[in-house]
Order: C-alpha cells, then sequence, then structure tokens
C-alpha cells in the first residue's frame, strides 16, 4: 500500500465518482421528458449497483444482481401489473384512462344552425387566401395568406373585405381546392365578433361549437340539446340522466368484481372441475412420457460402444429445432381423418382409421403423441449434460461388480440426475399447465362438451378455456383475462409448491 | 468406461440400433413432410411423400429470387425471408449469451454462497416461471412504450427491446446450472482459494471450464427459445425489416390465403440456425472433464 503510485489510489475512487455523475445526468433527463417513474427505477438501480459492488458485507450480490434485477424488471414487474390489471375493467369498450376519455368528448363538436358562409380559394403568389361570405347578410370576410401545405390545427382572425389591401385574384379551379382540402380542414376561422368557423363542405363555412362544456362538478353539459352527462367512477362510462352509458369509456377500479365473477357466475363454474383435472393430467403425463424417452434416448447415446452416435444425436434433436407452431400446424395436417398420411398408413397397415379429431380420447392422445414428440429432445439434451457429470469409474466399477446395464441405470444414473433435473422437471410441468399454442392450434380445446352451457373442449386446458371466455366472447375484456390469469397462477403456484416440498429441492445440501 | 463385456453385449447392440432407427424415422416423418410440401408447386399441404414433380419456386421466394409462377408471370418477392433469418439469429445469440452471462454468475452465487434470502430468491425463481406469459403482453407494451420515450433505441420496434425483455427469463437456466454446479465437489475450488486466489478467480478460472458441457446447454437452449419466441417479439416489432422469423412467417398464414409451400420454406429455413449451433455445441458438450477433478 505505500508503494502504491497515487494514480492507483484514486483511480478507483474517481471512477465511482464518474459513474454517479453520469448516472444522476441521465436520470435528470429522463426526469425531464417526464417518465418520472422510469427515472426512479433508474435511480434504484444505479444506487443499488453502487452499493453492492463497493460494500464488502454483500459480496454475494454482485454475482447475483444484474440476473434479479433483470428478473425483477422484465418479468415480475409486468406480472404485478397484470394482476393489478384484474383489479380493473379495463377492456376494449373501456380502454382510456378518465382524463382522455374527456378530452377526447370535449374534442367533439357540432355545427351550430344556421350560420352559414358561402367560401372561395384564390390564389397569391404560391400561397393561397380565403374569402368567406355570409349567406344571408354578405358581409364579406378574408383569411391568409396560407401555405396549405400541411395538415396543421391553425386558428386565424378574418378581416373584413373592405379593409383588405390587395384585390383578389381569380378563384382556384376545383381540382386545387380538392387538392388543398385536407390542409383547409384543419383550419379554424375566427370573424370580428368571435365566431369559430370551420369548414363543412368544398364551398362553405360554418360555425361549430364544441359540443360539450365542463361543469364545475365534473359532469359534462351538451350544449347542443342542454342535456348533463355525469361521469359514472363505478361502470367507467359517462351516463345521461337516464341512464345510458356513452362511448368512450374509461378504465375504473372494480375491486374484486372480476374474481367473483369467475367463481360465482353459472357458466364459468361449470366444466371449470373437468377442465382442471385433464390440465393436470396432460402436463404430468406430458411430462413423464417425454422426460422417460429423454432420459432413456440419453443413457443409450451415452453408450460407449454404440456407433454412429452423433448421427443419432442430431436426427433425434431435430423436432426441437424446428420452430413448435410450424411443427404442430403440420402434425394438423398429417393426422387429419381422412386425408392424413398417418391413417392413410395406419389404414393401409391394420385397416383401421382413428377419428384423431372427433373422439375425445383419441384427441387427448393425439396431443399427448404430439407434445412428447415436441419436448422429448430437450429433455435429452439436458440429460445428456448432466449425465456428463457423472464420473466414470461408477461404472467401472459396476462392471468389474458384474451389475448389468439396468442396475447401472437404477443405481448409479438415475438417482445422480434425477436431483438437478427435479427443478425442470417442475417447470415443464408449469409450461405444459399453461401449453396455450399446442392446444389452439392443433385441436382449438375441440371436441367440444356436449353438456355444457358455454362452449367449453373436451381437449381445452384452463388457458386456452379462458382464453375462449375472455376473447371471443363479446369484447376484449384484458381486465377479466388478467383476473383469471392470476387464479391460474396461483393455482399452478400451490401445486408447485406442494410438488416442491415433496422432493425437498430447495433444502441446502448437507455436506 | 467398462472394459468388461457381457456375453449379450452383440445382441443389445443390434436392439439398440434397431431401436434407434425406428425411433428415428417416426421422428424425421414430419420433416420428410415439409421438405416435400415446399418443393411442390402450389401451396397444398396433402399428397404423397415424394412430389410428382419438383418445383423449386416457393425456395426461390424464401430465398428472396424473382421466380415464375404456374401462369408465367414473374413475381417478386415481396417478404424479406432472409432479412427475418438474419434478424432472428442475431437476437437469438446475443439473448444467449447475455442470458448465460446472467444466469452463470447468479447460479454460482445460490451454489457457493451463503446469503439473508437465498432460500426464498430460489423459491422465488422458481414460481416466477409459472405466470401466463401470454397476458403480460399488455404489460410488457406498456414498459417499453415508456422507455422508449426515454432512450428511444430501446424503445418498442428495437431489436434492444427485445433483447431487454428476453434477459429476464433466466430461471430456468440458472436452476439448470445450479444444479450442475452442485455435483461438481467444491474442494477444488477450495483448494484454489488456499493458493490465493479470489472467489471470482475461483469462478472464472477453475468452476467455468469444468462447466463446460452445461454451459453449451444452456446456450442452445436459450438460443432455440429467442428463435421459436412469438408472443413478445410480435407486440414489440413493427416494421417489416424488424420482424424475427417467428413473427414473420406468420404473414404466410392468413385464414383465406394458407401459403403452405413457402411457409415451409421458411420453415426449414428457421430450422438451421438452431440445427447449426446443436452440431457446434456437441463438439464442446462431450467433454467430461469432471471425472478426472478430484483423483490424485
Amino acid at each position: 500500500m505505500s508503494t502504491e503510485s497515487p494514480l492507483r489510489r484514486y483511480a478507483g475512487p474517481a471512477l465511482l465518482a464518474l459513474i454517479v455523475l453520469a448516472a444522476l445526468y441521465l436520470v435528470t433527463l429522463v426526469y425531464a421528458v417526464g417518465e418520472t417513474l422510469l427515472a426512479g427505477t433508474i435511480l434504484v438501480i444505479v444506487g443499488l449497483a453502487l452499493w453492492i459492488y463497493t460494500s464488502q458485507k454483500v459480496y454475494a450480490f454482485r454475482y447475483l444482481f444484474p440476473g434479479i434485477a433483470a428478473a425483477l424488471i422484465f418479468v415480475v414487474f409486468p406480472m404485478v401489473y397484470t394482476i393489478a390489471i384484474g383489479f380493473s375493467n379495463y377492456s376494449s369498450k373501456n380502454l382510456l384512462e378518465y382524463p382522455r376519455a374527456e378530452a377526447y368528448l370535449l374534442d367533439e363538436s357540432f355545427r351550430v344552425e344556421g350560420v352559414v358562409y358561402n367560401f372561395s380559394l384564390h390564389a397569391d403568389g404560391s400561397e393561397f387566401r380565403g374569402r368567406i361570405e355570409h349567406a344571408d347578410t354578405a358581409k364579406s370576410f378574408l383569411f391568409g395568406p396560407l401555405a396549405l401545405s400541411a395538415e396543421r390545427p391553425l386558428e386565424l382572425q378574418a378581416v373584413p373585405e373592405e379593409t383588405a389591401a390587395a384585390a383578389l385574384s381569380e378563384a382556384v379551379p376545383l381540382k386545387t381546392l380538392i387538392e388543398r382540402q385536407k390542409p383547409l380542414k384543419a383550419i379554424t376561422v375566427v370573424t370580428p365578433d368571435g365566431a369559430k368557423l370551420r369548414m363543412s363542405s368544398l364551398r362553405e363555412f360554418a360555425q361549430s361549437s364544441p359540443l360539450y362544456k365542463r361543469q364545475a362538478d365534473g359532469s359534462l353539459l351538451n350544449q347542443q340539446t342542454q342535456a348533463v352527462i355525469k361521469p359514472n367512477f363505478k361502470t367507467g362510462f359517462f351516463e345521461t340522466a337516464a341512464g345510458e352509458p356513452l362511448q368512450p369509456g374509461f378504465q375504473v377500479g372494480i375491486g374484486w368484481d372480476n374474481y367473483t365473477r369467475i367463481f360465482t357466475e353459472q357458466r364459468f363454474r361449470e366444466p371449470f372441475l373437468r377442465i382442471f383435472v385433464w390440465t393436470v393430467m396432460f402436463s404430468g403425463l406430458t411430462v413423464l412420457f417425454a422426460t422417460s424417452l429423454g432420459m432413456f434416448l440419453a443413457v443409450l447415446l451415452n453408450w460407449e460402444n454404440l456407433q454412429f452416435k452423433g448421427f443419432y444425436r442430431i436426427l433425434l434433436f431435430l423436432p426441437y429445432a424446428v420452430p413448435g407452431f410450424i411443427s404442430i400446424l403440420v402434425f394438423r395436417g398429417l393426422f387429419n381423418q381422412n386425408t392424413g398420411e398417418i391413417n392413410l398408413i395406419l389404414s393401409g397397415l391394420f385397416g383401421v382409421k382413428p377419428a384423431w379429431f372427433s373422439d375425445p380420447f383419441l384427441a387427448k392422445a393425439m396431443l399427448l403423441l404430439v407434445n412428447t414428440w415436441l419436448g422429448f429432445p430437450y429433455m435429452m439434451v439436458v440429460c445428456m449434460g448432466l449425465i456428463k457429470a457423472i464420473p466414470a469409474d461408477l461404472y467401472e466399477a459396476s462392471a468389474v461388480a458384474g451389475a448389468g446395464p439396468i442396475t447401472n441405470f437404477v443405481s448409479i444414473t438415475l438417482p445422480l440426475i434425477l436431483k438437478p433435473l427435479t427443478p425442470l422437471l417442475i417447470s415443464s410441468f408449469a409450461f405444459n399447465f399453461n401449453n396455450f399454442v399446442l392446444i389452439s392450434l392443433l385441436t382449438g380445446g375441440r371436441p367440444d362438451f356436449l353438456d355444457t352451457s358455454v362452449p367449453a373442449g373436451t381437449t381445452d386446458i384452463l388457458v386456452s378455456y379462458t382464453y375462449r371466455i375472455a376473447f371471443q366472447d363479446s369484447g376484449q375484456q384484458f381486465g377479466l383475462a388478467a383476473a383469471i390469469s392470476t387464479v391460474i397462477f396461483l393455482l399452478v403456484a400451490a401445486i408447485t409448491l406442494v410438488q416442491m416440498r415433496f422432493t425437498r429441492v430447495v433444502e441446502e445440501d448437507k455436506r | 468406461m467398462a472394459i468388461v463385456l457381457d456375453k449379450s453385449h452383440r445382441w443389445r447392440l443390434i436392439a439398440a440400433h434397431v431401436f434407434l432407427l425406428c425411433l428415428c424415422a417416426v421422428v424425421i416423418f414430419p420433416f420428410l413432410m415439409i421438405l416435400s410440401i415446399s418443393l411442390r408447386p402450389g401451396n397444398f399441404a396433402t399428397g404423397s411423400i415424394i412430389p410428382e414433380s419438383i418445383s423449386l419456386e416457393h425456395w426461390r421466394f424464401a430465398l428472396g429470387m424473382p421466380f415464375q409462377d404456374a401462369t408465367g408471370r414473374l413475381i417478386e418477392p415481396d417478404l424479406p425471408v432472409l432479412r427475418w433469418l438474419w434478424n432472428s439469429v442475431k437476437v437469438a445469440t446475443l439473448s444467449a449469451l447475455i442470458g448465460l452471462l446472467l444466469s452463470t454468475t447468479a447460479a454460482y452465487a445460490f451454489a457457493r454462497m451463503k446469503f439473508v434470502g437465498k432460500r426464498q430468491a430460489l423459491l422465488g425463481l422458481m414460481l416466477m416461471q409459472m405466470f401466463p406469459a401470454v397476458l403480460a403482453l399488455v404489460a410488457i407494451y406498456a414498459i417499453f412504450d415508456r422507455i422508449g420515450n426515454a432512450f428511444p433505441a430501446l424503445g418498442i420496434d428495437t431489436h434492444w427491446a427485445l433483447l431487454l425483455a428476453y434477459s429476464g427469463g433466466i430461471a430456468l437456466h440458472v436452476w439448470t446450472i445450479k444444479g450442475y454446479y452442485d455435483t461438481i465437489p467444491v474442494e477444488i475450488e477450495e483448494a484454489a482459494k488456499v493458493d490465493g486466489a479470489t472467489p471470482w478467480q475461483a469462478f472464472r478460472l477453475v468452476l467455468l471450464p469444468m462447466a463446460v458441457p452445461i454451459l453449451m446447454v444452456v446456450f442452445l437452449l436459450a438460443f432455440i427459445g429467442a428463435i421459436i419466441e412469438y408472443p413478445v417479439a410480435s407486440i414489440l416489432l413493427k416494421q417489416q425489416d424488424m420482424l424475427t422469423m417467428a413473427v414473420g412467417s406468420q404473414q404466410f398464414l392468413y385464414q383465406q390465403k394458407y401459403l403452405w409451400g413457402d411457409f415451409a420454406a421458411a420453415a426449414i429455413l428457421s430450422g438451421l440456425p438452431i440445427t447449426v449451433v446443436f452440431i457446434l455445441a456437441q463438439k464442446w458438450m462431450i467433454s467430461g472433464l469432471t471425472a478426472g477433478g478430484i483423483k490424485g
């Protein structure tokens, strides 16, 4: 330390100070743009990072920080946000926030009866001047010169024609008028007595006035009919005195309404149990089949005396290499009851043509077959990696002891790879619990139950069932869908916790 | 490996080969179908495995070359399939590298160190993956919309946004790598520490080289996951030139106009990067260095 040059001694703190300054500058920039939440988040992240990477007490966190921070921001935060949406009535009918819905209504205007001005457009060099003449009193006004090149909202004062300096040229032909229609429609002309005019047709300007005027108590007064509409913060609509809702609606918090709907509305509850049971069975069996096949192949391909291992490995890996949604669609064609290749082969060999899509049991079997085909390469690759960690001397010892391959597998391989494999099995279960893509692309949930009041499929899993309810019924109900997702999440989390407790995966290794 | 061989060894070998060949045939069958669909003229899904006539029009379309269709018109491909492929490969490689970096270090902390909240964090990582991501899309769009207001290079319709969104999906990888680290005896690193290595050096110079097989596995899985990912990519990418293969190839499949042939050609193209990475990764996965780690 006394031999350290001054440069090295101050390099560290200097770098730190530089980082702090840069971070503060960034935060101020972001805050200036108006994104307070983002600025606050950056501040928190930089603060935490500085503390973690300089303090000795929390050394372990240095390794964890980037990963956990990324997971928290991009996975946990959207999750929490979605759960929050579940407490609101966010849907395609209630899309905007209250201030924006109000602004939309306040922007609406109506044409005041009886006040019409005839309009003509005149060229003025490369620009234009407009002339409006009151239909009844024949008072005329001029406005301009304007470029009329872009569609920009402008407000102009009109001056009486008598006071205008230069004389007007000829009126422009209709073609030019039509060309400039869009920019013309965007301008508002104000006459000397304060009336605001807008273009109502190609040759007319008419007075328009905002339709609604905001009252002191937050309600809106309709200027045309003198009716009052009030915002209803329970339903999320502006309502007339009779209670009729108006578009656009706005988002409001509705508390637990979505959740009570799920559990009390009859049409949701009816097939719920049957679908829940099938979902659990589907995920469990998929994991079982894919893992057994994958593990068996990994062990087989680890056998030293087997030739062409590389060739087999590549071929057997291919199902995972092609994106799932492509293979699923191909399988849908292959399993087609009348023209699909599989039934052609089966009828040629055995004389049967199974009804894959119309028999519930066969449809479920088909789903399991396809999902096993899709899933076993993943398990195979992971098991191959894990088997590499098993020291080879164990196998040598067992060969000397005269044990066969089955004993090798059961006593050596299986116990040693099962522990690292368990979290993967659990998360594979959770993934297939919510495997919406497979169900919707292959069977669409069909064949449907014959005895329910809402369309529900025998091969539907919870996610696809609720997707049907939330998005294919009336309107897109994001709030309801978010509530259902939260319920599914809680279900899966509960099942997982039970599984983990059962396998005691999280316990510290006893060394 | 065992020097002592059993008498039934030969039969077992033959049985193994027969089984594997049958399984390969079953597994390959859908691919042969896709291949033959991509070589057929027209856009139909049914037909025999060996097409009656071979037409390269779908491949021409996928590779961006103008071709003549059945009526003799010259068609310029209007969908940038090769560009999509490049986008996919770029995003997937970077995302896999970032994910690998984040999860290896986190897994090291979980496997080797003690700290407050370790059990809860592990549990949390596991449970985090269980939320049906299909509906968090609204939230993800809102987040990147806001970020894009402040940093346009990271907002909607950029590849950086996609990379950031994928960087949170490390939970499964952390568990996998941690499981592997747990099987490596800690004595080797302790020996290194006795020799004066810091934990970081012990991690980088001792543990990482021994963990190469599982790192390759995780890289491969992360790469594949990023290439086939559809929901988040379809939300975050808008312009046609920015799309990845997963999103772009959906454009072949409108309800009224199922372009099976073009879709099949694009499907095979999208499988190529994954196969290439798998072949490359195999070399690394073969080495099992731990076997000799503790001897002597």
